[in-house]
């Protein structure tokens, strides 16, 4: 019978099957962040111990202030803290773990990729969200709660029911200045933020093909801004080119195992989804957020919506909620809101594709407003200051700052006043998401940098014409 | 040790219930990101709950409806659709846990959350949006007013005493139930992953 991918990796997983569905998983990789250190006691006091700690990798990334190079460089207190239980428990427990003094450390989902950790065919589960960033190689990457998260430690497997397929189809190739965050928010605009709810979505097409694989991180890390759960994408030669010689990648006799393995990790051409969608990629323009929800985008070129015009009564309120704790208008052009801050980082878009962009727009400019720029990882930061791109942003006035995940959530003291505004690379722009009463807009590397020397939102597409 | 429940069981429960008018309703409202790294037994989780709707920059309660007197104690919360979209955090749940929520209804439920709700004993209920519409202005117009749930039966009772039937997965129906925990239960498979595992091993070796 003809399978899609995601069935694939799935029922290659499957230890158990219940009568309803519900599948027993065996996990592959278990990556583990900071946020999660209260839950090696709980693990114990519960009298559990890891069964395959050969499978968990762990690095700090969310409490990490961006200026701190040493555990010493973090304020004493409840960071610090998750930071070093986090460490202690690694080695107590036997696992991989990155300290922040390793060049290798940065935010947990630049960091698997990165070290060949991820690998297509794998089923890998994390306790965040944006573990769906993963299945850019071809893999089933789940995002899991804390019970989960301490179910896997304990049977290295997780229950699942097996979720519906989604196709989604990007046709035609982009415009210039048009990136793969632009391409996300394009798509969470059309299927909404719960439209992929209940779905795993295998994202295909000219578009996608074309795509560097760092780009398709991009767009499968957003994946769970659109509801669903797990994004992937069928590994190719670019994505096996990627994955070759990084440390934790097979060598030898298992890598062309692997790869022979790989080669049939595709949908079959006579595979039924639950559910195509196709968007015209030439069509796709850089977008901007206005609102409180992610699939409240637009393209730079056009003005903020009427909640007049929405015929949901609940959704018509919750926009008019939105646009009035963002302090915009109905009607105003997106190009003429400005802003307060700007950030470039986060696991959507911290890689080193994304700090070349950013800085081909910096480049000869001066920034207008304060800018924090965060590589993804040590060894992106190594690249981009190889590349003199760290000179770019600092000639701008820019902070080159430490890896992690910084002013995406903001819990490591990095964060907007109250009413303050953001030109921001991350993925969520909930209310107070950067901190309380900050307002995020959601924008491309590119984006980002054509706002902070700008001082407002702007079409990159001109900027890079002028040059 | 399968068999024992380790969380309280759901079997019917009544209850004030709260309207939660927030479509998109996501984990950052229900718990501010700030407050993950605190333990759960910290005297303030409750606070932490809907915190930044709830409380203005000086700690004093908002006219937020979580607040009035009338949902105080309040133990099933109707929202509308995508409850619980955004982040992983299983704080959320905790945080209505803290709080003596132990039911959900809304029109769809972000999937990470869902998991999260079955894991501490949360039923999360999915009704359609005209049903959801109905309770909460039902609530709204009535403060104080209870929802049933027979979590057996499959079926919710209105404060005008129109009955809902509800979908569950019968997976999260028994766990519910029975208040197990996942690991207790899958332990039980023990030599079923041992099993798989070994012929994963032989047939992936560049897996390990």
């Amino acid at each position: 019978m003809a399978q899609t991918l995601f069935e694939k990796i799935w029922h290659e997983h499957a230890i158990v099957t219940r009568e309803d569905g519900n599948t027993l998983l065996y996990v592959d990789r278990h990556l583990i962040h900071d946020l999660h250190f209260r839950l090696f006691d709980q693990l114990k006091a519960a009298g559990h111990s890891i069964r395959e700690p050969d499978k968990l990798f762990g690095v700090p990334d969310h409490s990490l202030p961006t200026t701190a190079k040493t555990l010493a460089d973090i304020p004493a207190g409840e960071m610090r803290e998750a930071v070093e239980v986090l460490e202690s428990a690694s080695k107590e427990h036997n696992f991989t773990h990155f300290s922040m003094t390793d060049d290798r450390h940065g935010i947990v989902h630049v960091v698997g990729p990165e070290q060949g950790i991820t690998l297509p065919g794998l089923l890998l589960v994390c306790g965040d969200s944006h573990t769906s960033t993963h299945g850019a190689l071809g893999c089933i990457a789940l995002g899991i709660g804390a019970t989960e998260v301490q179910h896997v430690l304990a049977t290295q497997t997780l229950w699942q029911r097996q979720p519906k397929s989604m196709r989604i189809t990007i046709t035609g190739e982009l415009g210039f200045g048009v990136t793969p965050k632009d391409v996300v928010l394009a798509i969470i605009r059309e299927i909404g933020t719960a439209g992929g709810t209940g779905y795993a979505i295998e994202y295909a097409g000219p578009v996608i093909d074309a795509m560097s694989v760092e780009g398709r991180m991009t767009i499968c890390n957003m994946t769970i801004e659109a509801g669903s759960r797990c994004g992937l994408i069928a590994p190719d030669d670019k994505s096996i080119a990627y994955i070759e010689g990084r440390p934790y990648a097979p060598k030898d006799a298992e890598w062309d195992k692997a790869t022979n393995y790989w080669q049939t990790l595709k949908s079959d051409n006579d595979a039924v989804f639950d559910n195509e969608v196709v968007i015209d990629g030439n069509a796709i323009a850089p977008m901007v957020t206005w609102g409180n929800s992610p699939q409240w985008a637009l393209p730079i070129t056009d003005t903020v919506p009427d909640p007049a015009s929405e015929p949901d009564a609940s959704m018509r309120a919750t926009m008019a909620a939105a646009i009035d704790y963002m302090d915009i208008k109905p009607g105003m052009p997106l190009s003429e809101i400005a802003v307060d801050m700007v950030f470039i980082g986060s696991c959507t878009n911290s890689r080193i594709e994304d700090l070349r962009a950013a800085a081909g727009v910096v480049q000869g400019r001066r920034a207008k407003v304060r800018t924090l720029v965060v590589p993804g990882s040590g060894l992106v930061k190594k690249q981009a200051e190889a590349e003199g791109l760290d000179k770019i942003f600092i000639d701008a006035g820019m902070e080159w700052r430490e890896p992690g995940c910084s002013m995406c959530l903001a819990v490591n003291g990095e964060t907007l006043e109250a009413g303050q505004r953001s030109a921001s690379t991350s993925n969520r722009n909930f209310r107070g998401r950067q901190g309380v009463g900050s307002r995020t807009h959601l924008v491309s590397p590119a984006m980002a940098a054509a706002a902070a020397v700008m001082g407002k939102f702007t079409d990159v597409r001109d900027l890079a014409e002028r040059t | 040790m399968a068999n024992e429940p380790t969380i309280e069981p759901f079997r019917t429960f009544v209850s004030v219930a709260v309207p939660i008018d927030i479509a998109n309703c996501d984990t950052d409202q229900i718990i501010p990101a700030r407050f993950l790294r605190k333990a759960l037994d910290d005297p303030d989780y409750a606070r932490f709950l809907f915190h930044d709707l709830r409380f203005n920059a000086e700690g004093a309660e908002t006219d937020f409806i979580f607040n009035a007197s009338a949902y105080r104690g309040a133990g099933v919360l109707v929202s509308d659709k995508n409850w619980g979209c955004g982040s992983s955090r299983e704080n959320a749940v905790t945080a209505l846990v803290a709080n003596g929520i132990r039911a959900v209804i809304a029109p769809s439920v972000a999937d990470i959350h869902y998991n999260n709700c079955i894991q501490n004993g949360v039923l999360p209920v999915v009704l359609s949006d005209e049903d959801c519409a109905t309770l909460r202005r039902q609530l709204r117009d009535g403060p104080g007013a209870e929802i049933a749930i027979d979590l057996e039966t499959q079926t919710l009772t209105g404060p005008d005493q129109t009955s809902y039937a509800f979908e569950v997965d019968p997976f999260d129906k028994h766990r519910l139930l029975n208040g197990l925990d996942d690991i207790g239960f899958t332990q039980v498979h023990d030599q079923e992953i041992t099993e798989f595992v070994n012929g994963y091993s032989a047939r992936h070796s560049w897996a390990g």
